[in-house]
């Protein structure tokens, strides 16, 4: 009970921290969300921080499904989310008078990792839902070695869980889940179980003692791909590609707006490559431009982004 | 006694017992707001279900979404249950050298150490299960990984040890005098001077010192949302991951849409863990009382 008291202080006082914030919302940001993002949005806050002396943001984490519901209750400006809003939470946002309007800011390869002492190099769509959903126990069902299958994954507040769950899983996860809290906690955890799987954004994917990265293929039988390359991240061969999004109540004004426009420009996007992810295609720039009210500058494409990539779910 | 001075002790005086039932007010609340909130709960889920059933999923969108609750209860009691074995033989022994063995010198720089040891942020210990403790684990069961129930156990009996230490020693110096004296004087040697009649005389001090000591475990949150591992199925050994009660609160009540069955699920959650921790505090109470009485 002692640990609940204590958050529930916690979140009063930032509550109150947040109502004072957004007094002063010319010259402070709350930026809330999905651990797959902090690292990446704290750099965009710092060196945009830098050029423009006087604005603050504040770039906090907790899961897609805090950052989304702290919109919803009007307790930051900045919800960041590696998944898509859901309808429920549309609706809720509606009925309390918040409109959220999305802006894609990068593009993420989601990376299988496991232990670098794990034979196993490749493995498929249909093996890695196989194996979260708990159909595959030992890695020997595979082609691996023999030894049970040691499950990491995310918990329920994060947008990464939802999205393995509808976009590679399609099932429940496995009840044998360990769930981590955040990306590095998962990349801590592979290092150390050599029978371990995990899912991370590619940005915390880098090749580091003890962890590797696995190629992924659509089907058996079709060409593996890695997270890492550029090009088939973009083109969507990679098959577990998804857009990384932030998501606002209305069109952007004033300092989110300037902020959201630095994060899209070319700087802000090579700091996104910088950090390891992917910057945004022409397509969700055009799609951005809508949402921001900007007629489109770059590129005139019809399509929708939505119909360009080969997850709509993420959408 | 002067007119002012009436004033000013009725004054204090209702100060004193506005402060007594303010708290008392608070810990009410808490109770209602706990049944008001996970009573809708109810309507949805039947209670048989949510006490006696393993399957926890309520975010389930391929499946029906379930809200069983046991495997959380059995992983609550087994990591707490755990601590305790583990904590009461350190925690006795160690109140034992305190009251009886150790000098005084030696006593004045042993219990501040512990009462330190009660103020390590339970974060901080957790941190220690994930890169200490964990991994000594797994070297010692061959487990590719240390994250489970036994993880807990250790970290939480840490915590719970000064709880123990200082409450068990407080019981043995509250053994008169003249019982170690007769003992002493009959021939027992020094070793069963403690074992077989000071530590039976205080034994109700130490039960409830145990007690207070597993509250505290059974309610302690970020340690073991840390170092156990959180996954859901249910546990048949130490060595598997587990997660507990508070620890689920903890993870799915930051994104939980509000007024949902989810959310009333996990009030319902807290009500459990509430009436459990209440049982417990009060058993420690009871007891306490009659090892007082009994000493008077």
């Amino acid at each position: 009970m002692k640990g609940l008291t204590r958050l529930l202080v916690i979140s009063t006082a930032l509550a109150l921290l947040s109502t004072g914030v957004s007094l002063a919302a010319d010259s402070m940001l709350q930026v809330k969300g999905s651990d797959t993002l902090i690292n990446m949005v704290q750099k965009l806050a710092e060196e945009y921080m830098a050029k423009k002396p006087g604005a603050s943001i504040a770039v906090t984490g907790g899961g897609s499904g805090t950052g989304i519901a702290g919109l919803v209750n009007k307790k930051c400006d900045i919800a960041n989310a590696s998944r898509g809003i859901k309808s429920s939470e549309v609706d809720d946002a509606n009925k309390k008078g918040v409109d959220p309007k999305r802006v894609v800011v990068a593009i993420d390869a989601l990376s299988i990792v496991v232990n670098t002492r794990n034979p196993l190099s490749q493995l498929t769509v249909e093996q890695i839902g196989k194996i979260y959903r708990g159909e595959v126990k030992n890695w020997n069902e595979i082609g691996g070695s023999d030894m049970a299958v040691s499950l990491y994954g995310r918990q329920s507040n994060s947008g990464t869980y939802d999205f393995m769950k509808e976009n590679v899983m399609f099932g429940e996860y496995s009840p044998n889940l360990k769930s981590m809290n955040g990306n590095a906690q998962i990349i801590e955890a592979i290092k150390q179980d050599i029978s371990g799987i995990g899912y991370v954004g590619v940005g915390y994917a880098k090749e580091s003692a003890g962890i590797k990265v696995l190629e992924v293929a659509v089907k058996p039988g079709s060409k593996y791909y890695s997270p890492f390359n550029s090009i088939d991240v973009k083109s969507g061969r990679y098959p577990i590609t998804r857009p990384l999004n932030q998501y606002l109540n209305g069109t952007p004004k004033g300092l989110a707006r300037d902020f959201i426009l630095f994060e899209l420009s070319p700087t802000g996007q090579a700091i996104v490559e910088k950090e390891g992810f992917f910057a945004i295609p022409d397509e969700y720039q055009n799609y951005n431009n809508e949402t921001l009210g900007r007629s489109g500058q770059i590129g005139e494409s019809p399509m929708r982004p939505e119909d360009l990539l080969t997850n709509p779910g993420a959408g | 006694m002067t007119n002012r001075t009436k004033i000013k002790d009725a004054v204090i005086k209702n100060i004193f017992l506005l402060n007594g039932v303010l708290v008392v007010a608070v810990l009410i609340g808490i109770f209602v707001l706990l049944v008001m909130t996970s009573i809708p709960a109810f309507r949805e889920i039947k209670l048989s279900q949510f006490l006696f059933s393993a399957s926890w999923n309520p975010t389930a969108n391929f499946v029906v979404p379930s809200y069983g609750i046991l495997s959380m209860i059995v992983s609550t009691f087994m990591v707490s249950v755990g601590a305790l074995i583990i904590a009461i033989p350190l925690g006795i022994g160690t109140a034992a050298y305190l009251s009886d063995v150790a000098s005084q010198r030696v006593r004045e720089i042993a219990k501040p150490i512990i009462e330190i040891l009660a103020g390590i942020p339970s974060v901080v210990i957790g941190f220690l299960g994930i890169v200490l403790v964990g991994p000594f684990i797994a070297r010692v069961f061959h487990l590719p990984n240390g994250l489970n129930a036994l993880n807990g156990s250790i970290l939480l009996a840490v915590m719970a040890l000064p709880t123990i230490i200082s409450l068990s020693e407080d019981a043995l110096k509250s053994v008169p005098k003249s019982y170690q004296e007769a003992s002493l004087a009959l021939g027992a040697t020094h070793w069963q001077t403690i074992m077989k009649v000071k530590l039976p005389a205080a034994i109700s001090g130490i039960i409830a010192a145990t007690m207070l000591g597993m509250g505290r475990a059974v309610g302690e949150t970020m340690t073991v949302l840390m170092a156990t591992g959180c996954s859901i199925a249910m546990p048949s050994s130490f060595l598997n991951s587990v997660q507990t009660m508070t620890a689920t609160i903890a993870i799915e009540l930051g994104e939980v849409p509000y007024n949902t069955t989810h959310y009333y699920a996990l009030f319902g959650i807290g009500l459990v863990l509430f009436i459990i921790t209440f049982i417990i505090n009060m058993t420690a109470d009871i007891v306490l009382r009659k090892y007082q009485r009994v000493l008077k």
